[in-house]
């Protein structure tokens, strides 16, 4: 993922060559907007303390060892071809007797992955249920937090609790449970015969259905903890001077409450959506075999087939399919900060 | 009643609120709110008459904005009733009141612009485009805010804030408009201004505005009518003068403006005089009241720091004349403010305005000094 250019606060020396905006120079004034460049250079002249650029260096020394290294690893793996060798893919570079390095980068697993409409599907199945999955977090959570933000404080700490409680439990138990709920002779099913609403079990375990309930059930909490925030924080007297102005209180849900607490629905849609795009426990265990997930997909290729080559182009497409989303995420997240920090002046 | 009463009576034969004919535009009958076992307003009665300008006046905490917010329907009460223009409005919620409410936080929609705030309440009444976009740009105009009317409430300053709230508030022609702490946000020097600005626009609409404050600067500049507020109950309700001049009650005195109280008992009175002797200053004072009241009950004199002149000579009159030795001196350019030490040590508060130019005061510190006021000056408060 590239880090979008920040314009820096220390002045720029004129790029080299050309001053006219060729593109060489917009290059280079692009990368001179990189954050860590700005730091670095600040550094170097002065303008950024080193106590301010070591608080800084920590988070970021993690990202680049636990992030930027193991994707670089994953790209790698992706342009090679899968062998049955230890490691089970070739070598991208290959030094030969007299001195020649060649480097072999392999296109075909991507080409596989543009070819085969397996992964098509996968990719569209998983945005499909994952967009699902956000709507239904948000028509639940929504109203829990709401009702959450408007109760009593002496209640709040509690319903916030209970919400949070769930995970204190494994989320794989979690996810198991739903089996003993949804299956033939589960719970639920029991439960509709025992009521005499059905007389025969709803085959709910192994759909779309099942999948779902799992991913709503698992991925709530992410949606009402940022809504809440939102809608905490909202001034009532807004909605006193919405009433006191002649608007009823549904309406002004939609023209007061509901608007001000966006920065909330696309923080929590955004929590619920991109980690439930590529998912692979809740399917895998609720999920029927004909449930195809890009999750699913990937670890079939990486311990079924044991083709290292394109798992990992199918993971490199996953996060640049997700890339979007997420920049999308951060600009919300920017632009409300810096309105929060707009209103306090 | 105070002696004077029926002098300013005579003088303000026209208001409203002393014509036995007039209506009053609000109405508040016996109105009580608690919040738990703490009595918010406690069995407050009140008139207020079209085009007044009614300031709610006390302490926080007092129960002034409780009283406003069950006029705007914020808060619905316990008991009584509120009656706008004649109709029963104790249990209409506010979006079917005829009253619009400036909040003290403003409350403007921080999503819309200065345009679309204003223009909220006309698109709840169902206006047209037309009409609303007239309105809208009359409501600008008369807040002067018109080069402002696209852009956003945190792109505003303070005060530029505080004229949106007004314009909002007044957009869709109250017949009441409340106004909780209008200039609480505004600095001192904005809020002066704003003041007359205020009053303004509220004599060029003829809305009756009612106006709660903290700041009795701000109630006596603005107001027709100020209720003074205490503990949930109003404690007095008059014009300016009348709170200034004839407080009804020690709190009262005491609240606006600087007062000396002594306090005594009556030990008799003629024409229209009543006199107080207070023990710890050890002096009788005859004091103007308009009716005579028995001997022996405890009461308080209440003497403005301007309503005393302070003197190095002994008056003439024994009556009315303490004496003291000058404890501290204020020169404020306009007025001297000199605090006074009697005999009992009690400090009272003098002022005397700076006529003349170049008079170095006669007075210095430590100089035996003698006050001395008319009867009609004090006021004599039954506690």
């Amino acid at each position: 993922m590239m880090p979008p250019p920040v314009p820096s606060s220390a002045p720029l020396s004129p790029p080299p060559g050309p001053s006219s905006p060729t593109l060489l120079g917009y290059l280079w004034r692009w990368l001179l907007g990189f954050p860590f460049v700005v730091r670095v250079r600040g550094l170097a002249m002065g303008t950024v303390s080193w106590g301010r650029a070591m608080v800084t260096a920590v988070p970021f020394l993690w990202l680049l060892l636990f992030f930027g290294l193991p994707f670089l690893v994953v790209l790698k793996i992706s342009f090679s071809q899968a062998v049955i060798a230890q490691p089970p893919y070739t070598p991208l570079v290959e030094w030969l007797d007299d001195g020649v390095m060649t480097l072999r980068l392999s296109f075909q697993n991507y080409l596989l992955l543009a070819q085969d409409s397996l992964y098509w599907m996968a990719y569209f199945n998983s945005i499909r249920i994952a967009l699902i999955a956000t709507v239904c977090c948000l028509l639940i959570g929504y109203p829990m937090a709401y009702g959450i933000a408007k109760a009593k404080p002496a209640f709040r700490v509690p319903l916030l609790m209970l919400i949070i409680l769930p995970f204190w439990t494994s989320f794989l138990i979690r996810v198991y449970a739903w089996i003993g709920i949804l299956k033939n002779n589960g719970l639920l099913n029991n439960l509709l015969i025992g009521l005499g609403l059905i007389d025969e079990p709803i085959n709910m375990m192994h759909t779309d259905f099942s999948v779902l309930v799992g991913i709503v059930y698992s991925y709530l909490p992410f949606m009402v903890l940022p809504l809440y925030a939102t809608l905490s924080r909202m001034d009532d007297s807004l909605l006193e001077a919405a009433a006191d102005l002649g608007c009823r209180p549904g309406k002004a849900f939609l023209t007061i409450t509901l608007p001000l607490s966006m920065p909330g629905v696309i923080a929590g849609s955004m929590l619920v959506f991109i980690p439930t795009v590529g998912e692979f426990v809740i399917p895998d265990l609720l999920g029927g075999p004909d449930t195809l997930m890009i999750g699913k997909v990937l670890w079939t290729e990486f311990f079924s087939n044991k083709d290292w080559p394109v798992a990992s182009a199918v993971a490199v497409a996953t996060l640049l399919l997700l890339v979007v989303p997420i920049v999308y995420f951060q600009k919300v997240q920017e632009e409300g900060a810096k309105r929060a920090e707009e209103a306090r002046k | 009643m105070p002696v004077a009463q029926g002098a300013r009576a005579q003088q303000h034969s026209l208001e409203a609120w002393q014509d036995p004919k007039a209506r009053p535009i609000v109405s508040i009958e016996g109105v009580t709110k608690a919040f738990g076992d703490h009595y918010a307003v406690d069995n407050v009665s009140l008139e207020v008459f079209q085009g007044e300008f009614f300031s709610l006046l006390g302490a926080s905490g007092c129960g002034k904005t409780t009283l406003l917010r069950m006029l705007a329907g914020l808060e619905t009460p316990d008991s009584g009733h509120i009656y706008i223009d004649g109709a029963d409005m104790t249990h209409v919620p506010p979006y079917r009141r005829p009253v619009n409410m400036m909040f003290q936080s403003y409350a403007l929609f921080p999503h819309m612009s200065v345009e679309q705030n204003i223009a909220f309440g006309l698109k709840q009444e169902g206006a047209s485009k037309a009409q609303i976009k007239e309105r809208v740009s009359e409501m600008l105009r008369l807040v002067r805010l018109e080069p402002y009317a696209k852009r956003r409430p945190h792109q505003l300053s303070g005060g530029q804030r505080q004229r949106v709230a007004l314009a909002r508030s007044l957009a869709k022609h109250p017949r009441l408009l409340l106004l909780d702490e209008p200039l609480g946000a505004l600095d001192k020097k904005l809020r002066e201004h704003t003041q007359f600005e205020l009053v303004n626009i509220q004599e060029q609409l003829g809305t009756t505005f009612i106006m709660v404050t903290h700041d009795q600067e701000e109630a006596m500049t603005m107001s027709t009518r100020i209720a003074v507020m205490d503990e949930g109950r109003i404690l007095q309700i008059g014009s300016p003068s009348t709170i200034y001049e004839y407080p009804a009650t020690r709190y009262v005195a005491d609240f606006i403006g600087s007062v000396n109280l002594f306090d005594g008992r009556v030990t008799g009175g003629a024409d229209g005089q009543v006199f107080v002797h207070c023990d710890e200053v050890g002096a009788t004072m005859a004091i103007a009241h308009g009716e005579p009241l028995t001997a022996g009950t405890p009461v308080s004199v209440a003497l403005r720091p301007e309503k005393m002149t302070v003197t190095d000579v002994k008056p003439e009159s024994d009556v009315n004349v303490l004496r003291g030795v000058v404890s501290e001196i204020a020169y404020l350019g306009d007025v001297s403010i000199y605090y006074v030490a009697l005999p009992n040590k009690t400090l009272v508060h003098v002022q005397l305005t700076n006529l003349a130019r170049h008079t170095s005061s006669p007075l210095t510190w430590q100089q035996e000094v003698w006050l001395a006021w008319e009867p009609e000056n004090g006021v004599v408060l039954q506690t």
